[in-house]
């Protein structure tokens, strides 16, 4: 990126409107994945001088239970819905994961999915790192994944969503191919760095399940209902522009056991309506790059 | 501006958890429960009975649901004693329609100062939990550890003298616990605390303590203070976790719901009806077993 500049310089303007098609395998017409949060938050993080980790002293007791909810309970329960409906996960994880708990990370490795670094927790932020800190954040989680599940991760989304203004270039420079930190878009795009190439595959805040019960305050079947307006809507344009959607999740919020019937009716609407490409993100990505 | 070099060294990342306080355990992986009768779902209600001071101390912080405009707060004083007045005696009457017994989080200052409440109550069979001595006993790591042995002792002591009973459980006020809570709890008898939200079945701390949680997400505070959403969606999202729960439990084991209600929220008048309606749902299904929050622990314990 342009540091400094009103205009950070990540990718060229690009109106929806009259851009080259892209084509999904087999004619779909919106390429449609699933991205849980495997996470790790410390009880006890040290401070970061840009940004408060828990609202409360520590121990934050719900905050940091709620999350353990994920590790203990409802990673099976979430996991298993999207097995069951045939979608696969592209996971965005808290590498230290594979430490605290590999089970989980097993678990997920088992079904196929697919890993991308969340970096080491969600409670340590990349906010005033040196160039030397964040090139030993990237190596610490290509190295841990590697050893953990055998992938070599091929995509980034910056821990609790922390950047600097040199994340982009580097994660390039190692040989990540997508990012998941930009939302201008409901297409792959390219994003401009300084060495090799790096593509920004749609993610999601807005129908991230903790934006929908959490910002916009939804019940749970309101938000399967706007995860399948927001899938049925993508499917339409998609069939004249080839859309990407993004479905991001944390266990611990999507799979209380309120909320995970009425997801469990939003993914079997898209796996039945016949559009969709259930797709990882690194097949999207690859499947975007061979139209360029 | 540079990150001191500490903030990459990570001395807690470990196999299990970045701390000491309970062993980790997938309930996925763990011997399966069965409640009393064959019952596959235990739905635990617990009620938050507070008495909020006009003046908060904010020591160590303010709880939620306490004043909120400059001295008198007569709106947010009264309205809270609203819920122990009327809410309270209308959640009352609906269990003893619906013929359930409950959990009743008690803040000590409603036994001493309303000793009614207390004995209407223990007529119903209710079990009393301790829930602080009155909404500005909070805790939080800050709080000088003789400060909360004190405070914790107070809660229990009054809890029993009014009651006669001493209580076993202990929920603190939002949930909120020091690093020292677990074994002062201990230390004072505590049998299971409720705060830690991260799990569907009691659990045990290193220490013994047993923690029954009481999921905040599962609570009228969360659903209709926070989300702003109805009483009808509230009773509609518990149907739906129950009936969740309850086709989980046919293959991995005996499940809980925890309905985490508060008087002076779900008992006005245009919510009471709902959740009346939701008392009726759940006593009809054969699978829904009611229980009070230390019969389950002992359902619980029996099969460790």
């Amino acid at each position: 990126m342009d540091e400094g500049a009103a205009d950070p310089d990540l990718y060229d303007f690009s109106a929806y409107r009259d851009r080259p098609k892209i084509v999904w395998p087999d004619g779909k017409t919106v390429a449609v994945w699933v991205a849980p949060n495997l996470e790790y938050y410390e009880i006890d993080p040290p401070a970061n001088p840009q940004r408060n980790s828990w609202a409360r002293p520590h121990p934050d007791v719900v905050g940091y239970s709620h999350r353990d909810h994920a590790n203990r309970v409802s990673h099976w329960r979430m996991a298993d819905v999207m097995s069951r409906h045939g979608f696969p996960g592209s996971v965005s994880l808290s590498v230290a994961l594979c430490q605290h708990h590999p089970d989980v990370v097993d678990d997920a490795a088992e079904r196929g999915w697919e890993f991308f670094s969340h970096g080491i927790y969600n409670t340590r932020y990349s906010y005033g790192m040196d160039e030397v800190q964040e090139r030993a954040m990237i190596e610490d989680s290509i190295a841990t994944v590697l050893a953990a599940t055998g992938q070599r991760i091929r995509g980034w989304l910056a821990p609790a969503l922390t950047h600097t203004a040199r994340t982009l270039d580097l994660i390039a420079d190692y040989g990540l191919d997508y990012t998941c930190d930009l939302y201008h878009d409901d297409q792959v795009q390219a994003v401009k760095v300084k060495t090799g190439q790096l593509a920004s595959i749609p993610y999601s805040l807005e129908v991230n399940d903790h934006y929908g019960f959490f910002i916009y305050n939804m019940s749970p079947r309101a938000y399967a209902d706007a995860l399948i307006r927001q899938f049925d809507r993508l499917a339409n344009e998609g069939a004249t522009s080839g859309t990407v959607m993004c479905i991001p999740l944390h266990a611990y919020l999507i799979g209380q056991p309120h909320r995970i019937g009425a997801f469990e009716r939003a993914l079997e609407h898209i796996a039945a309506d016949g559009r969709a490409w259930i797709a990882r993100a690194g097949d999207i990505v690859d499947a975007w790059r061979a139209q360029q | 501006m540079t990150l001191d070099a500490s903030y990459l060294r990570y001395p807690k990342r470990r196999a299990g958890y970045d701390h000491d306080l309970y062993p980790w355990s997938a309930l996925r992986e763990r011997k399966p429960i069965t409640w009393p009768q064959g019952k596959r779902v235990a739905v635990w209600i617990c009620v938050s009975l507070e008495w909020f001071p006009i003046l908060p101390t904010d020591t160590p912080f303010r709880a939620p649901g306490h004043m909120a405009t400059p001295y008198p707060d007569y709106r947010h004083y009264t309205a809270r004693d609203y819920g122990t007045r009327i809410g309270f005696y209308r959640l009352l009457d609906a269990f003893a329609k619906a013929g359930v017994t409950v959990s009743v989080a008690t803040n000590s200052a409603i036994a001493e100062r309303y000793p009614q409440v207390i004995a209407d109550i223990m007529a119903a069979g209710h079990e009393i939990i301790a829930h602080s001595t009155d909404m500005n006993g909070t805790i939080a790591t800050g709080l000088p550890i003789d400060d909360e042995r004190a405070l914790i002792a107070a809660s229990l002591d009054t809890l029993e003298r009014e009651s006669g009973t001493r209580p076993t459980g202990w929920l603190s006020i939002a949930r909120s616990q020091s690093w020292n809570t677990p074994d002062l709890l201990r230390e004072a008898g505590v049998r299971y605390c409720c705060d830690w939200v991260n799990d569907e079945l009691p659990w045990r701390f290193n220490n013994g303590l047993i923690n029954l949680p009481l999921n905040h997400e599962l609570s009228d505070r969360q659903i209709i203070a926070t989300h702003q959403q109805s009483a009808e969606s509230f009773a509609e999202q518990m149907i739906d976790a129950f009936d969740w729960l309850s086709a989980e439990a046919r293959t991995l084991g005996g499940r809980m719901l925890p309905i985490h209600v508060t008087p002076y929220i779900l008992g006005l008048p245009y919510r009471i009806d709902a959740f009346e309606r939701l008392l009726a749902n759940l006593v009809g299904r054969e699978e829904a077993w009611f229980a009070p929050g230390e019969t389950i622990i002992d359902a619980w314990s029996a099969q460790q």
